[in-house]
C-alpha cells in the first residue's frame, strides 16, 4: 500500500512537469549574447508582471545563440556580432537582425598614477599588433603631452574567450590599419600576435587590474562597474572622444545605416559619435510559421519584441547599456513590422 | 524468488552501458571532428597555426601546453605527495591525526576547480609576477608555472590518498624482519616500504596526472591563453582543455567547431595512451619486484 502511494506521489510529480511543460505559449525562449543578458533579464522580468508572458533567456554565447536559432529551438537568439552571408544562407529561412540597444568597448589600461590617456587608432592597433612594444613610445608621447609616461613595457591583455567584444575591437583595428587587416582580421576569436588571454569581460578587467603597465579592451560596463582607466580615442572625424551614453549613441545616429541593420557602426562618421560602438541584436525568423508554431505564439514574440525596442528601453541607461538612437529606431520599427506568420501580417493587432 | 538472475542482469545491463557510453562519446566525437580531419588529416598533431579567421588550425601548441603544465605540476606534487603518504602511513599509522589529517588532505579533491582559479588569480598570481620580476623575465604573473603550481595543489589529493593506503598495506613482518636486521627507519622506507607500494605510488602519480591534463577551467583562467608554443616555464599558453573552453561557444564557423572537436579527441587519445603507459610500468614493477 504504502508503495502504491509512493508511486502515485512519484507519477504526479513527473506529470506535473508535463503539464507545466505543456502550457509553454506564455513562455518564450530564447539564448545567446551575454553581453545584453543584465538588461535582457530586466526587461523580461517587468515584461512577465505586466503581461503574464514569461521569457526563459539563457545566455550561452553569441555564436550559441545563432546555433540554436538555425535548429530552431528557440524563439528568438542574440548576438553581438551579426551573421555573415554565408550563415544566413545555410539558414532554413530568411532570419531578420533587431538592433536592441547599443553598446561599446573601451580601451583600459593599468598605469601608476592613473593618467588619462589618448590614443589615435594607429596606436592603438600598433599597440596589439606588438610593434609598440613600451609606454614612452614616441608615438604614445605624441598624444599625451606632459603626461609622464614609465619606460616599462606594454602587457597586452586580450579575451581569450570567443566574444562579440572581440570582433567589435578588431573590427575596428580593420578598418583603422591595413598592417592589422592584413595580419591579423577580425572575428570573435583571432589568432593575436601578442599578448596575455583571459576569460570573459571580467577576466580582462581583473587582469589589467592587477598587471602593473597592462592595457586591454573591456565592454564599457565592466570598465565603468570596476573604475579602470578608460583611454579617449580619435575618432574619424579627428576629434578625441570619450566614450559615454551620448557619444556612443550619437555613434549609431548615422544615415549609413542598412536597411537589415548588419553593420559594424566601429569608426563612425559621426562627428561626436565614440568610434568603439556596436549594436546588439535579436535574431528571429522573419517567417514565424514553422516547425509547428501557433500564430499565437508568433504574435506574442512579436509583441515582446515591439516592447522591448519601445518601453524597454527606459531600463538601459540605469544598468549601463545605450538605447537606440532614432535613426537606428526607425530601422528596429520596420524590421518588427515585416515579421510574418506564413504572409500574415503580426502586429496589426494593437502594440504595447 | 529469482532475485539471482534479475540481480545479475542489472549488472551486466550496467556495466555494458557504461562501455556503450564511451564508445557512444568517441563516436560522436569522431562524427563531429570528421570535416577539419578532412581538411588538415594529421596535420591537427603538428601544425601550430590556430587562426579562426583564414580557417586554419593545428593543435600543436597546445599538445605542448598541456603536457608541458600536467608534468611540470607531477613533478612539483609528487615530493610532497610522497612526503605525507609516508608520514600518514607509516610514521603516524593508525593514529587520530593521521586519520584527521587524512580526511583533510581529500577534502581540496572536492573544491570546485573555479575556486582554485580565483585563489590562483589573486593570490598565486601575484606573487608570482613579483617572483618573476625578482628574476627579471617578463612580469606576467600568469602562464604555464602558474598554471602548474595550481594544479599541482589540485592534484595533490588524488596522488595522496592512493599512497597512503598502500603504504598502509606493507606488511609489519616484512618491516619488522628489516629491523631485525638492524635497518634504520630511512632505510626500511627506502628498501621496503616503498619497493612494496611502488605499483600504488604510481598508480597514485597516474590518476593525479590524468587529473592534470584534462583540468579546464583553474588551468583556464591562470596560464595567459597564449596560442604560441610556449618558449620558457613563465611564458603564457594554452592548454588542449583550455582552447576548448575558451572558445567552443562563439565558434559558429562549422569548421572552427570541428576542429576544436578534433581537439577533443585528441585529448582523449592523449589521455589514454598516456594512462596505458602508466598501466604497462605499474605491471612490470609490481611483477619485477615481487614477480
Amino acid at each position: 500500500m504504502k508503495k502504491l502511494v509512493l508511486l502515485g506521489l512519484v507519477l504526479s510529480f513527473l506529470l506535473s512537469f508535463v503539464s507545466s511543460a505543456k502550457a509553454g505559449d506564455s513562455e518564450l525562449v530564447g539564448a545567446g549574447a551575454t553581453f545584453p543578458y543584465p538588461l535582457y533579464s530586466k526587461m523580461f522580468e517587468v515584461y512577465h508582471e505586466k503581461y503574464g508572458v514569461s521569457v526563459n533567456y539563457q545566455s550561452i554565447g553569441s555564436g550559441g545563440g545563432q546555433r540554436q536559432l538555425l535548429s530552431r529551438t528557440v524563439d528568438f537568439g542574440a548576438s553581438d556580432g551579426f551573421m555573415n552571408n554565408d550563415q544566413l544562407a545555410k539558414a532554413p529561412a530568411k532570419i531578420v537582425h533587431i538592433p536592441m540597444v547599443l553598446g561599446a568597448d573601451v580601451v583600459s589600461y593599468n598605469l601608476p598614477g592613473r593618467p588619462e590617456l589618448r590614443f589615435t587608432p594607429d596606436v592603438i592597433a600598433d599597440i596589439f599588433l606588438g610593434r609598440i612594444t613600451q609606454w614612452d613610445d614616441a608615438r604614445i608621447k605624441a598624444n599625451n603631452p606632459g603626461v609622464s609616461l614609465p619606460s616599462d613595457s606594454i602587457v597586452v591583455v586580450h579575451r581569450s574567450d570567443g566574444s562579440g567584444t572581440t570582433h567589435i575591437f578588431t573590427d575596428y583595428l580593420c578598418k583603422v590599419s591595413h598592417q592589422w587587416a592584413s595580419r591579423v582580421g577580425e572575428g570573435v576569436s583571432v589568432s593575436w600576435p601578442v599578448g596575455l588571454g583571459a576569460k570573459g569581460n571580467e577576466g580582462v578587467a581583473g587582469l589589467i587590474q592587477q598587471t602593473p603597465n597592462s592595457i586591454g579592451y573591456v565592454e564599457l560596463i565592466y570598465a565603468a562597474k570596476n573604475h579602470m582607466s578608460i583611454g579617449v580615442i580619435k575618432n574619424k572625424s579627428g576629434k578625441f572622444i570619450h566614450p559615454s551614453i551620448s557619444s556612443i549613441a550619437a555613434a549609431a545616429n548615422i544615415p549609413q545605416i542598412p536597411e537589415d541593420t548588419r553593420v559594424f557602426i566601429t569608426d563612425s562618421s559621426a562627428p561626436g559619435g565614440y568610434p568603439l560602438s556596436g549594436f546588439t541584436w535579436i535574431l528571429v525568423y522573419q517567417d514565424q510559421n514553422y516547425g509547428g508554431r501557433s500564430e499565437e505564439r508568433a504574435q506574442q514574440l512579436v509583441k515582446l519584441l515591439w516592447w522591448m525596442a519601445h518601453q524597454g528601453q527606459q531600463y538601459a541607461a540605469s544598468l549601463d547599456y545605450v538605447q537606440l538612437p532614432q535613426k537606428a529606431l526607425t530601422k528596429t520599427e520596420k524590421i518588427i513590422e515585416s515579421i510574418h506568420y506564413g504572409g500574415k501580417r503580426l502586429l496589426a493587432e494593437g502594440k504595447y | 524468488m529469482k532475485s539471482e538472475p534479475t540481480f545479475k542482469g542489472i549488472l551486466y545491463l550496467s556495466a555494458a552501458s557504461t562501455i556503450f557510453l564511451l564508445a557512444g562519446l568517441f563516436f560522436t566525437l569522431l562524427r563531429h571532428s570528421l570535416p577539419s580531419l578532412k581538411a588538415f588529416g594529421f596535420g591537427m598533431f603538428y601544425r601550430s597555426v590556430w587562426n579562426p579567421v583564414s580557417g586554419d588550425f593545428g593543435a600543436f601548441p597546445f599538445i605542448v601546453g598541456t603536457l608541458f603544465t600536467a608534468f611540470l605540476a607531477l613533478a612539483f606534487c609528487t615530493p610532497f605527495a610522497l612526503a605525507i603518504s609516508l608520514l600518514l602511513g607509516e610514521y603516524w599509522r593508525g593514529t587520530t591525526w593521521s586519520g584527521i589529517l587524512q580526511t583533510l588532505i581529500e577534502v581540496p579533491a572536492g573544491i570546485p576547480s573555479v575556486i582554485y582559479g580565483f585563489w590562483g588569480l589573486f593570490l598565486v598570481v601575484p606573487l608570482i609576477r613579483s617572483l618573476e620580476s625578482k628574476l627579471h623575465v617578463a612580469p606576467y604573473g600568469v602562464g604555464i608555472f602558474t598554471a602548474s603550481v595550481i594544479l599541482s595543489i589540485m592534484i595533490i589529493p588524488y596522488a595522496a590518498s592512493l599512497m597512503i593506503e598502500t603504504i598502509k598495506l606493507v606488511p609489519y613482518d616484512l618491516k619488522e624482519a628489516a629491523y631485525s636486521l638492524g635497518a634504520t627507519r630511512v632505510e626500511v622506507i627506502r628498501n621496503v616500504v616503498l619497493p612494496y607500494a611502488r605499483s600504488g605510488v604510481f598508480a597514485g602519480i597516474l590518476l593525479a596526472l590524468g587529473r592534470a591534463l584534462g583540468e579546464t577551467m583553474a588551468v583556464t583562467m591562470v596560464i595567459g591563453n597564449s596560442n604560441f608554443i610556449p618558449k620558457s616555464i613563465f611564458a603564457p599558453a594554452n592548454t588542449m582543455a583550455s582552447i576548448i573552453a575558451n572558445e567552443f561557444t562563439e565558434a559558429s564557423d562549422p569548421l572552427h567547431l570541428s576542429s576544436l572537436i578534433e581537439v577533443g579527441v585528441l585529448l582523449f587519445f592523449l589521455t589514454m595512451v598516456i594512462n596505458m603507459i602508466g598501466k604497462a610500468i605499474i605491471r612490470r614493477t609490481v611483477s619485477g619486484a615481487y614477480g
